[in-house]
């Protein structure tokens, strides 16, 4: 059990690494995170949104805190794997711990999912909770002005 | 140009501040580079493209920074976990 000043100093921790996440990502990826505590990444595309026809990225990933990486296919959004990567044998604050995702993938998508372990779908994450988050997100862009 | 490392229980922790236009000081943002992956950190380069995108670039020497980075983000190299 945390005493109450480890919990304030890992609360100054995760509003500092906060800070530094929003400094970095753009600006949807931060109201998203905001609203869902979750962001998504497509893959090759650089964070836009996939293309109706054949150019856009083919599948994405949504970052949760001290949770695996889950892919999802871009077109049918259909769950592929968890990718469980960890950084450090010392817990990150949980932005800290986005941002470390965020930058891998975005800097380098396979290093990272090659230094991942790769599970099915529902072996950490909840499956029907990940697709409720993907219709979510899905509704929320829709209403976000451009 | 300033280095960041992410810290447990701490959030970042500024280790190297410098000027890329004093040799003394690039000297200085160089060993602290090499420092910090000898320890087994990976080194972002947190960039803005045109339109205002935010990327990343995982850099694995120095003279891979470019030259105008404002910041370089060092976190522990990421291995299969969970």
């Amino acid at each position: 059990m945390l005493t109450l000043e480890q919990l304030e100093r890992e609360q100054r921790a995760e509003e500092r690494a906060a800070r530094l996440l929003r400094s970095c990502i753009n600006q949807e990826e931060w109201a998203m995170y905001e609203a869902f505590g979750l962001i998504r990444v497509w893959a090759r595309a650089q964070g836009s949104a996939p293309a109706s026809t054949g150019s856009g990225p083919t599948h994405g990933y949504l970052i949760y805190a001290h949770k695996p990486l889950v892919g999802f296919l871009a077109g049918s959004l259909a769950l592929v794997g968890e990718f469980c990567v960890a950084f450090g044998g010392e817990r990150l604050p949980p932005s800290d711990d986005v941002l470390a995702k965020w930058l891998a993938l975005r800097g380098d998508e396979r290093a990272l999912i090659a230094s991942a372990n790769v599970d099915p779908i529902g072996r950490q994450t909840d499956p029907a909770r990940v697709r409720r988050d993907l219709e979510r997100l899905a509704g929320w862009e829709a209403e976000r002005p451009r | 140009m300033i280095f960041l490392a992410m810290k447990a229980g701490h959030g970042e922790v500024l280790i190297a501040e410098g000027d890329l236009e004093d040799p003394e000081q690039e000297r200085a943002l160089i060993a602290a580079f090499r420092a910090q992956l000898d320890l087994g950190m990976w080194a972002a380069v947190p960039l803005e493209q045109p339109g205002g995108r935010r990327a990343a670039e995982l850099v694995h020497r120095f003279e891979d920074v470019p030259r105008d980075a404002e910041r370089v983000i060092f976190f522990p190299r990421a291995a299969g976990g969970c």
